[in-house]
């Protein structure tokens, strides 16, 4: 039977998706993004993490559908990165769904392929993109943004709905430049899968884990994002969905 | 057709007394938002501004000041005013806002030691009087009380039973004096009077002498009202005297009685009708109808009692319980809730949070949604409202009952209860291992408990001691309680609240627990891990040790959440087996007030690996820091503690959040809360205060009190001012079960 390996539960998350949440965090992710706040589901093996099988999840959200109910609530797949267990996780949404479970992935969109299955059975996306100029992607994350091409390209086929998340970082993509070539990115999606877009501050509230885990933290003294300052940034887009 | 009720629909209310059935022949249903309300007139922000003084003075004094000319009673004080020229809604315990009377009925010893603590001398004559000539209450239980019920007490078994201070929890159905005036309502108990002839058996004699003293209780009451000018013989004209005669009412019985609980019913869709009426014909604006239940609600925050701080030690922060019902459905499908519902929750930001009145919404999955959204609004702001399950309680008592104190519902002017406290289950498991002695005083308690000597404890072997000792605690319970209201009613009946039901009222008698949560996470440790009691040189548990992992109570599992629920019901038919003075119907209660920190101080080390002294859990909350599966999880677990049949006196959740978990903006936490009461109500579950804050306020409202002065913070069914807490609760607030997570 597949199994699969998490970090995680969270049965009342309200800022991964519509509604009222459970967020299962799977562990392992390609990416070491500089202002990752989960350095802790980076690696696949870990002290912490716990293996389930899809009908431990299931059985699991079932007990909070009563919360669902009334605004699309349901169930979250984040990380870590959901894509890297392609069997698990399409074994999870296909079981949620028959559920009659409202399912979300939140990606980077880089995993191990089996899009079109696994969209199939998801009914958002939320989308980070790191960032959409190739040098600057590969200085953020340390991989090429090919894999992220891949994924999007799925997402543009399936017609999926999406909402799309950039983290803004002091010094790294904080710019007026940087600004455009998001909007640039945005406006390569189709308008009507677009729900929502949402640039997110950077902060230091996981920087502890580091220290925890002996990870040297390489944004070391960089400030948390302000608020004033992002609301500058989001002045310069002309993006219809994006949260103010 | 008196002409008081002129426009109202006639009905069977209109033949004899039915308040219910006017309330369906005439309130008007709300369901749209909160957009009409108005704020505070000039009157009231006046008013509130020289009480909100009073009462700062109050806070650093202890007590602002004690009558020790007179005693207790519905007309034996003069009128008092705060400020005459901005009061709209009169009338004040003593001749003086603030000012506490001494109620000697209870126990003469309370008023002694309260008015000890505050540098108060007793009254010569008092002491005489009532130590002399006049027995009290609590002199009546102790002269019957068995050797097996003072040890039970001793120990701390059984607690906080009302035996040396008053019972309350009764609710006068005060809308009567509105509705009928009084001296219809003295003349229908003269006709239940006279309807009780021969022969005279000890029920009958009780009967008639019990209805003579609520006349007595009910001309008083004119009387008093008088004292203020306000004529209340006849029925109310308008709003403003509806309002006014309600709390009469009320005023009377707070008068009359130090309760514990004191709380008001179900006034608001009462009182919209009357402001319906006004509204319609032009007789008052928006603004006066909240001018009147601003001032009205404020008269409400300035009840007190005389108490000693020991009392407040156990029941945090001088509470009242003037709790008030809102909202739910009607058994015919519509809402109750109406414009007034909103008016009253409005008094919180009009006089800003307070803890008093303790208001209490009855949640149903039909209520409107802009009802429901402004009640979680309200909540995030205030962190001041309860929820109970009206979907759960409507079928058991109707659609016009209330809540008393915390979670007790009864049938308004129908039902009454004897509070009964609560028995404390952890310490009850330290007997069953200990064979029946008490871990911290070392005295047998009860007879026949064979001590448990394996290395390892056994299931089965502790379950069936277990069982035992909980056979024994119940009958004890219920002869305890037996012998306290029998004394109640005998020395501190309460005229004034029984007039204003009806005589053949339906009794509850309410038995409650402490440490569910102890008791089921300690039975899975020894059902799932391995236990190893560790003994003093008596023989006693002093502390456990334990190897491995165990299902904990609060994570949304059957395993160990099933414990709880067996343990209960279990206890609850263990009590019925037991017979109640005046046939009153057995129920059972799962709160603890703030009273956790004080049993945790009296309970040894628990094999759940709890430590001797450390709190209990609130009510049915899971214990500390062990719902590890997130909010819902813990919701879920406590949800399956059954209401009906087993716990009908309430189950009490509390729950609190830092804002940022309910979602990004506001309008998601509004509409994520409203989710969350939804999902708990709809599996049945029976009680929740929602408290939405930071941490971070709470450190620095201990730091710098002055600087928070209505932060409000519910804990086990009501709220408590902050800053009245000892600090010891203050850290148990803070440390226990904060939901926040990135």
């Amino acid at each position: 039977m597949v199994t699969g390996n998490i970090h995680s539960i969270e049965t009342l998350g309200t800022l991964d998706g519509p509604g009222i949440r459970m967020v299962v965090f799977l562990q392992g992710c390609k990416l070491r993004c500089l202002y990752c706040h989960n350095p802790d589901t980076w690696n696949e093996i870990s002290r912490n993490v716990k293996t389930v099988t899809p009908e431990y999840i299931v059985n699991k959200v079932k007990r909070f559908k009563p919360y669902f109910k009334y605004n699309d609530g349901g169930i979250t797949f984040s990380g870590g990165e959901p894509l890297l267990q392609p069997e698990f996780l399409i074994e999870c949404l296909k079981s949620c769904k028959s559920e009659g479970i409202h399912t979300v992935i939140d990606t980077s969109g880089v995993g191990f392929g089996h899009y079109d299955e696994i969209l199939k059975y998801t009914d958002l996306v939320i989308l980070d993109i790191k960032h959409s100029n190739p040098q600057k992607y590969k200085n953020i994350t340390g991989m090429d943004i090919k894999y992220y091409y891949e994924f999007k390209e799925s997402i543009i086929k399936n017609n999926k709905d999406i909402w799309i998340k950039q983290v803004v970082t002091p010094g790294i993509n904080d710019t007026y430049e940087d600004m455009m070539e998001f909007q640039r990115e945005v406006d390569t999606f189709p308008q009507s899968i677009i729900q929502k877009v949402e640039l997110l501050p950077y902060h230091t509230l996981g920087v502890f884990k580091y220290k925890e885990l002996s990870i040297k933290y390489r944004l070391e003294g960089v400030p948390p994002m302000s608020k004033e300052k992002l609301n500058i940034l989001k002045g310069y887009l002309k993006i219809e969905k994006l949260v103010k | 057709m008196k002409k008081q009720w002129q426009n109202f629909r006639e009905g069977n209310w209109t033949k004899g007394i039915d308040v219910s059935n006017f309330i369906q022949l005439n309130y008007k249903p709300y369901e749209g938002n909160d957009e009409f309300l108005t704020e505070a007139t000039l009157k009231t922000r006046n008013l509130f501004r020289k009480a909100s003084q009073l009462m700062k003075e109050e806070l650093e004094k202890g007590v602002l000041d004690i009558d020790t000319k007179h005693i207790s009673g519905i007309d034996n004080f003069e009128a008092g005013y705060l400020d005459k020229e901005n009061e709209i809604i009169v009338g004040f315990q003593t001749d003086a806002p603030l000012k506490r009377m001494m109620n000697p009925y209870g126990g003469i010893r309370m008023v002694e030691e309260s008015l000890n603590a505050y540098g108060y001398e007793i009254p010569r004559n008092l002491d005489k009087i009532f130590h002399e000539f006049r027995k009290t209450h609590n002199e009546g239980v102790f002269d019957v009380y068995t050797k097996e019920m003072r040890t039970a007490r001793s120990v701390g078994l059984l607690t906080g039973l009302p035996d040396a201070y008053g019972r309350g929890r009764i609710i006068g159905d005060f809308r009567r004096i509105a509705l009928y005036g009084i001296d219809y309502l003295i003349s229908k108990k003269q006709e239940e009077y006279d309807a009780i002839n021969l022969p005279m058996t000890e029920e009958n004699i009780r009967a008639r002498e019990e209805i003579k003293e609520q006349i007595k209780a009910l001309k008083s009451m004119k009387s008093m009202a008088a004292k203020y000018g306000i004529d209340i013989s006849e029925p109310a004209e308008n709003t403003k005297e509806a309002v006014q005669a309600i709390y009469f009412g009320y005023l009377a019985g707070v008068k009359e009685n130090n309760g514990a609980a004191m709380s008001l019913g179900r006034v608001s869709t009462f009182i919209d009708i009357y402001a319906e009426r006004d509204l319609n014909s032009n007789l008052l604006n928006e603004k006066d109808v909240q001018e009147i239940i601003d001032q009205f609600v404020l008269k409400l925050r300035m009840v007190r009692h005389l108490r000693t701080p020991e009392y407040n030690e156990l029941f945090a922060g001088d509470p009242n319980w003037v709790t008030e019902s809102l909202g739910g459905m009607g058994l015919d499908g519509r809402t109750l809730v109406t414009k007034t519902s909103f008016r009253f929750i409005h008094t919180l930001t009009n006089l800003s949070s307070a803890p008093e009145p303790n208001i209490t919404v009855l949640w149903s999955n039909g209520l409107p949604i802009n009802f429901k959204k402004y009640c979680t609004k309200m909540s995030i702001e205030t962190s001041a409202i309860q929820y109970e399950n009206d979907d759960v309680m409507r079928p058991m008592y109707g659609d016009d009952y209330g809540i008393a104190c915390c979670v007790s519902a009864m049938k308004l002017g129908k039902q009454m209860q004897f509070f009964g406290a609560r028995c404390n289950l952890a310490k009850s498991l330290l007997m069953a291992i200990n064979g029946g002695i008490d871990e911290i005083k070392k005295i047998k308690v009860i007879d026949n408990i064979e001590k448990i000597n394996t290395e390892i404890l056994q299931y089965d072997e502790v379950l069936k001691n277990y069982k035992k000792v909980l056979e024994y605690v119940a009958k004890l319970y219920v002869n305890t309680m037996n012998i306290i209201h029998y004394m109640h009613d005998k020395y501190a009946y309460e005229a004034g609240l029984m007039a204003l039901h009806d005589y053949n009222v339906g009794r509850l008698m309410a038995f409650g627990v402490a440490g569910i949560s102890i008791v089921a996470d300690s039975l899975s440790a020894i059902k799932y891990a391995r236990v190893k009691p560790v003994y003093d040189n008596d023989g006693i548990t002093v502390d456990f040790k334990i190897e491995g992992d165990f299902p904990m109570y609060g994570n949304d599992d059957d395993r160990v959440d099933n414990i709880a629920k067996e343990v209960l019901e279990f206890f609850s038919k263990e009590l019925k087996k037991h017979e109640t003075y005046r046939n009153a119907k057995h129920t059972l209660s799962v709160l603890t007030i703030t009273s956790n920190v004080v049993y945790g101080r009296k309970t040894g080390a628990t094999p759940d690996g709890r430590k001797v002294g450390e709190p209990f859990a609130p009510g049915a909350n899971p214990m500390n820091g062990r719902d590890k599966s997130g909010i819902l999880a813990s919701l879920n677990s406590v949800a399956k503690l059954e209401y009906e049949n087993i716990c009908e006196d309430g189950i009490s959740n509390t729950f609190t959040v830092v804002p940022e978990t309910l979602g990004k903006l506001e309008r998601h936490r509004i509409d994520n809360l409203v989710n969350i009461l939804d999902g708990y109500f709809v599996q049945n579950a029976h009680h929740i205060n929602v408290n939405v804050m930071n941490r971070d306020t709470l450190y620095k409202a201990m730091e710098n009190p002055e600087k928070y002065p209505n932060l409000t913070i519910r804990v086990s069914g009501y709220a408590v001012n902050f800053n009245r807490l000892t600090r010891d609760q203050q850290l148990d607030v803070i440390s226990r079960t904060f939901h926040d997570r990135m």
